[in-house]
């Protein structure tokens, strides 16, 4: 090896090395500890050894209510996903087909500001717009003042309108992308060639932006599955979610196995649910 | 002339805009109301902005939080910097796999992350507190800087470099007056990139926090379940003005959508 490889070896060490050895030490080391943790059959705050076993993957089946709660968790995730797809994607493509110029870079900053406030304030807010004598229910009087009273903090659809304007922006933000990828040329050749609108955007435009609407899904998805802030500020009792059980494991009933195991069983069925719609997905591409 | 459907679009997108922003005016709007139980007619008065300036805990836990987001800034863009650097100046094995290894802590939900942290760190013994919290917030503001400065390093004119050491500067030369001016909106915006991530953290502050020490997003949660308090809108107001300033200032340095 000559002098100057031996140099470049040193200088890439040097530049990556912090930043990777604290990666490691803070994201790498403890979700292995986690794994680890989750066969024991002690937690480690407990000072006695503890011994190698299944019994916390063992009590996620053994009880109907985890299973359940991982099936709710999912329905949550897809149910917010495909809102943030209705809603969102016509707004992208509003934002990157029909407005231009300055007009679309303020847009584009108004439509990310949100996002970059705390998911928590914006939580906040919807119980001010949800509760009885909220916005909403004041909005609803003035419009039919007949209307029975909005009840609806504290319910499931109360934790999906959360969640999707939590991550609506994101959804916006990656079809936004690949749509103002697509060149204009592209949609007046098929224009002109004699797409009516509808057939315009179901074989031509979202076939074309399928990349953006995928990385969109993807990172809504995930995050809303492993929710539990929303849920417990929006659902109360009747926002059930296994989050909010993982979050419990660890902060009141101190059982870290069992959090720990938990957790895996949700990054797993996370994991397969994106392997087994990624061939789906990319048969979609290929065949453009 | 804009056809009907395109006009129809843009009105859509001004709905979606409304959805995005009501809820956040109604909380701004309700700190600015008398009423401590949110009663309307709206009544105009700072009570809750005055009754924050005398509320200790909270003015504690938004000193915790700015500090912990400086010290996360300085820490994140200083190591991700270098790291970006090494991405673009050189090919070695690896490189690929240290890139995706950028994905989990970003994929991973912050509820995994957060509780993980929390064992590990009992385990080798960190105790729960600023320090913790401040060892997680660098760990998810890496992969940003990386990506953001990365961003800037890959339109790099290299050449600028070259001819400048041809020319007979010397390498802090060279580094001071040529790669550290281009290299700066970069690393500015990594920087406040680190700043909002960390800001904003709610779901590892909240595991690793000790009882007694919180940041603000912390705080806020126990105050929500405990029965809030206009005083919260009044520091959620707060919250969202300076990270919106942050997000503003980000974009002067870094083009979004504007691009093309």
């Amino acid at each position: 090896m000559s002098v100057a490889d031996r140099r470049d070896r040193g200088a890439i060490l040097a530049l990556t090395g912090p930043a990777y050895l604290w990666l490691t030490a803070t994201i790498f080391l403890p979700l292995s500890a986690m794994l680890y943790v989750s066969f024991l059959d002690k937690s480690p705050l407990v000072p006695q050894p503890a011994s190698f076993t299944l019994k916390h993957y063992e009590a996620f089946l053994a009880k109907p209510v985890y299973p359940q709660l991982m099936l709710w968790s999912l329905e949550l995730g897809a149910l917010v996903t495909v809102f943030c797809l209705l809603i969102g994607y016509p707004a992208a493509l509003a934002l990157a087909k029909v407005v231009k110029g300055r007009w679309r870079e303020a847009l584009f900053l108004l439509v990310v500001l949100p996002f970059w406030s705390n998911a928590l304030v914006r939580t906040f807010s919807w119980t001010m717009v949800l509760r009885p004598g909220g916005l909403a229910d004041q909005a609803i009087h003035v419009v039919a003042p007949g209307a029975p009273a909005l009840d609806i903090l504290y319910s499931y659809p109360a934790v999906v309108i959360g969640l999707v304007h939590s991550y609506l922006p994101y959804m916006i933000l990656t079809c936004y992308i690949s749509l103002q990828a697509i060149d204009d040329s592209v949609i007046e050749a098929a224009r002109s060639l004699g797409a009516r609108p509808w057939h315009l955007l179901r074989r031509v435009i979202f076939p074309m932006s399928l990349p953006g609407v995928l990385a969109g899904s993807a990172l809504i998805f995930v995050p809303a599955v492993g929710s539990f802030m929303e849920p417990r500020i929006l659902g109360g009792t009747k926002g059930a979610a296994l989050g909010m059980a993982i979050e419990e494991q660890f902060t009141v009933t101190a059982n870290w196995p069992f959090g720990g195991a938990l957790s895996f069983v949700m990054l797993a069925a996370v994991l397969l649910i994106c392997l087994a719609l990624y061939p789906v997905a990319r048969r979609r591409m290929e065949g453009l | 002339m804009q056809s009907l459907g395109a006009r129809l679009l843009t009105g859509y997108l001004w709905l979606v805009l409304l959805f995005l922003y009501v809820p956040i005016l109604v909380m701004a709007a309700m700190g600015f109301n008398a009423s401590p139980l949110y009663a309307l007619p709206f009544d105009f008065d700072l009570i809750w902005y005055r009754e924050l300036a005398g509320n200790a805990k909270l003015i504690n836990a938004g000193i915790n939080s700015v500090g912990i987001a400086v010290a996360n800034t300085l820490i994140a863009t200083a190591l991700g910097t270098m790291a970006a650097l090494a991405f673009a100046r050189y090919q070695f094995r690896g490189k690929t796999v240290l890139q995706l290894l950028l994905f989990p802590p970003v994929a991973i939900p912050w509820l995994v992350i957060g509780t993980a942290m929390l064992v590990f760190f009992y385990w080798i013994g960190i105790k729960r507190g600023l320090v913790a919290i401040l060892l997680g917030h660098v760990a998810l503001s890496l992969p940003y800087v990386i990506v953001v400065v990365g961003a800037r390093l890959a339109t790099f004119p290299r050449a600028v470099e070259e001819a400048a050491a041809t020319l007979g500067a010397t390498p802090w030369q060279t580094f001071r007056r040529i790669t550290a001016p281009i290299l700066a909106p970069g690393v500015i915006g990594g920087a406040l990139f680190a700043f909002a991530v960390s800001f904003d953290q709610f779901v590892i502050s909240y595991f690793l926090a000790p009882p007694g020490t919180t940041t603000l997003p912390v705080e806020i949660y126990g105050a929500i379940r405990k029965g809030f308090t206009p005083e919260i809108n009044a520091i959620s107001t707060i919250i969202i003005v300076v990270s919106m300033g942050v997000l503003l200032l980000t974009a002067r340095f870094y083009r979004f959508g504007g691009e093309k």
